[in-house]
């Protein structure tokens, strides 16, 4: 693992390999030089953040610079009485939950569809990738012509197959059900490529056991299947749960958090208030509510992620 | 296991799989051949003689809508998209590709939390970054500028290059480099004549995701920059926004933006799995 600190101890003394010239850099040293570039990069964008934390502890609306100042947790306080901030938790909750289970579930059934190779499988598994490679915006907006009222045609299918009046995401009562359902269309073919890698990595030993005891199917999937593929269930998951949480593509180009305060989601939300209202210090609480959120979320993914990919890269 | 009943279900399940994921697409690419009074047609048919109007409209940057012509360059967006993907490209590969190799080869202190730092600017919420920044890019006047943009752009595509990349390292052969290096080559040209080469699949796969990512990205431009600098994500947002363009010319815009990526894909599908997972998962 550490060749230049453990091992090749004739190595460094023979000047870095270099025949009999000393090192220019110490292999001490080399590391950080060669990470530093890239941290110093990032360090830049850190301050930023810093900064953001400030802004929410702030009274800070550009429209009334003079009356800037310091008031330590009042924009929490205010936005934990609010009931706007309440209907931005419960939005944002409800189309995580709802992509993510709805991926989830769907990301599966095709995974196991396409787990058998075959032409057709192997076919519809390279065609599932488009999707996803579309930009969340870009699929919003596709999407929105497909449902105009004028001439979308799933206006026109929906409307023939005898449900009038629906009106995808210029509705409230539809906008959420249209934004999940672009959601579904670009990141399913997410979990389901994954899964479909998890499936295809797994030993083939305990089905074929099954299969030859004559073990039932429910068993088999509950019992075998399931608990073998949970660590990707577990990292498909918090990937998505990390993304939705956050959404701002697909809502924003879709109906820009309407109508009314309908899909006003965290950062759609946080964008309105910093943009529209200029109230950069409630903008700024609104978004490290969402940080400690994902905060919290990204360690647990973290965790799982690392043995995985320690079991991947074979050393764990 | 494998009755008929059964084998016609799962055909069906998959035709109805491919139906749902691709028809958007497809529907698309063919309004984009339409003209207005096909796409108006009731009911909507797949059938009707094409025409590149639309195409040329866009490359023209004469724009017909319901109220006369309408200038906007839309192609300037296309150009913003490929200048902003291919530099961010370039220069997360510069910066990732020692900084992988760093991590993959060195046990450093603080190595591992330096790359986990790293790798959690991928899920940190971005406007929380972008507010903030947006006011101090005004002050040194990195605003509206691509130096900036392509810098920030560094959040998404460097974590993809780094941790992509590091798997790749990490399943090249020490004893190689060790037998190099012992041969009296220095670390150096050991570095670039060995280890880059080895991992060349995994640098190209990093490169090819990271510029769709960069490519798709819609949030960065729309706060620190105008539509001189805006790629065709938000190009195209303000384009369907705007009165009266004809339907089939928005449907060429939205084809065009996504045509580079979904070609690009078709490359990169062999390392997808792997890139997408972070490295976690192998394909």
């Amino acid at each position: 693992m550490d060749a230049t600190l453990s091992r090749p101890a004739p190595v460094s003394k023979k000047g870095g390999g270099a025949g009999k010239r000393r090192p220019l850099v110490s292999a001490r040293v080399l590391p950080y030089l060669l990470s530093l570039p890239a941290l110093l990069t990032c360090i830049g964008i850190l301050i930023p953040f810093i900064t953001a934390v400030i802004y929410s502890l702030e009274r800070y609306n550009l429209a009334f610079p003079q009356a800037r100042r310091f008031v330590w947790f009042g924009n929490f306080i205010h936005l934990f009485s609010s009931a706007g901030f309440w209907h931005t938790v419960y939005v944002s909750l409800a189309y995580t939950v709802l992509t993510v289970g709805v991926e989830l579930l769907l990301g599966l059934g095709i995974a196991l569809l396409l787990w058998r190779r075959s032409l057709l499988t192997n076919l519809l598994s390279v065609l599932l990738i488009l999707p996803l490679m579309v930009a969340p915006a870009i699929a919003a907006l596709m999407w929105k012509l497909m449902t105009n009222a004028n001439f979308g045609v799933l206006s026109y299918l929906v409307n023939a197959v005898g449900i009038h009046d629906f009106r995808w995401g210029a509705s409230p009562s539809t906008a959420l059900f249209t934004v999940v359902l672009v959601d579904v269309w670009v990141y399913t073919p997410f979990i389901a490529i994954l899964l479909l890698a998890g499936l295809r990595g797994l030993p083939r030993q305990p089905f074929e056991a099954a299969e030859l005891d004559g073990v039932p199917a429910s068993f088999v999937f509950f019992r075998i299947l399931l608990p073998m593929l949970l660590p990707y269930l577990l990292t498909a998951s918090l990937f998505r749960m990390l993304d939705s949480i956050q959404q701002f593509d697909i809502i924003y180009a879709m109906t820009q958090g309407g109508p009314g305060d309908t899909l006003l989601v965290f950062q759609v939300q946080s964008y309105l208030q910093a943009f529209t209202f200029t109230d950069i210090g409630r903008a700024s609480a609104i978004l490290m509510v969402l940080w400690v959120i994902t905060y919290a979320l990204t360690t647990v993914f973290m965790k799982n992620w690392t043995r995985l990919r320690e079991r991947a890269h074979g050393h764990a | 296991m494998q009755s008929p009943a059964f084998r016609v279900v799962r055909a069906l399940l998959l035709l109805l799989i491919g139906i749902f994921f691709l028809f958007p697409i497809v529907w698309v690419l063919l309004m984009s051949f339409m003209t207005n009074v096909d796409i108006l047609r009731s009911p909507p048919s797949p059938f009707f003689v094409p025409t590149l109007r639309n195409y040329v409209a866009l490359i023209s940057g004469h724009l017909s809508t319901s109220s006369g012509e309408v200038q906007i360059d839309y192609m300037h967006n296309l150009l913003n998209s490929v200048i902003l993907s291919t530099c961010s490209v370039i220069v997360s590969l510069i910066l990732g590709v020692p900084a992988a190799y760093a991590f993959a080869r060195f046990k450093f202190r603080g190595g591992e939390d330096m790359a986990f730092t790293l790798l959690s600017f991928r899920f940190a919420p971005p406007l929380l970054v972008l507010l903030p920044l947006l006011g101090y890019f005004q002050a040194i006047g990195l605003y509206d500028t691509y130096f900036g943009l392509i810098w920030v752009y560094q959040l998404i595509t460097l974590p993809l290059v780094l941790w992509i990349t590091r798997g790749y390292f990490e399943d090249v052969s020490e004893d190689l480099e060790l037998a190099y290096r012992l041969d009296g080559h220095s670390w150096l040209s050991t570095f670039f004549r060995i280890s880059i080469p080895l991992a060349r699949p995994g640098i190209a796969a990093a490169g090819l995701l990271s510029f769709i990512f960069a490519w798709n990205n819609f949030i960065f431009a729309l706060i620190l920059g105008s539509s001189s600098v805006q790629p065709v994500t938000v190009g195209a947002l303000a384009f369907i926004t705007a009165s009266g363009i004809e339907y089939g010319q928005i449907a060429a815009a939205l084809v065009l933006s996504v045509i580079p990526t979904l070609i690009l894909a078709i490359f990169t599908q062999r390392y997808l799995v792997e890139g997408l997972s972070l490295g976690a998962i192998k394909g």
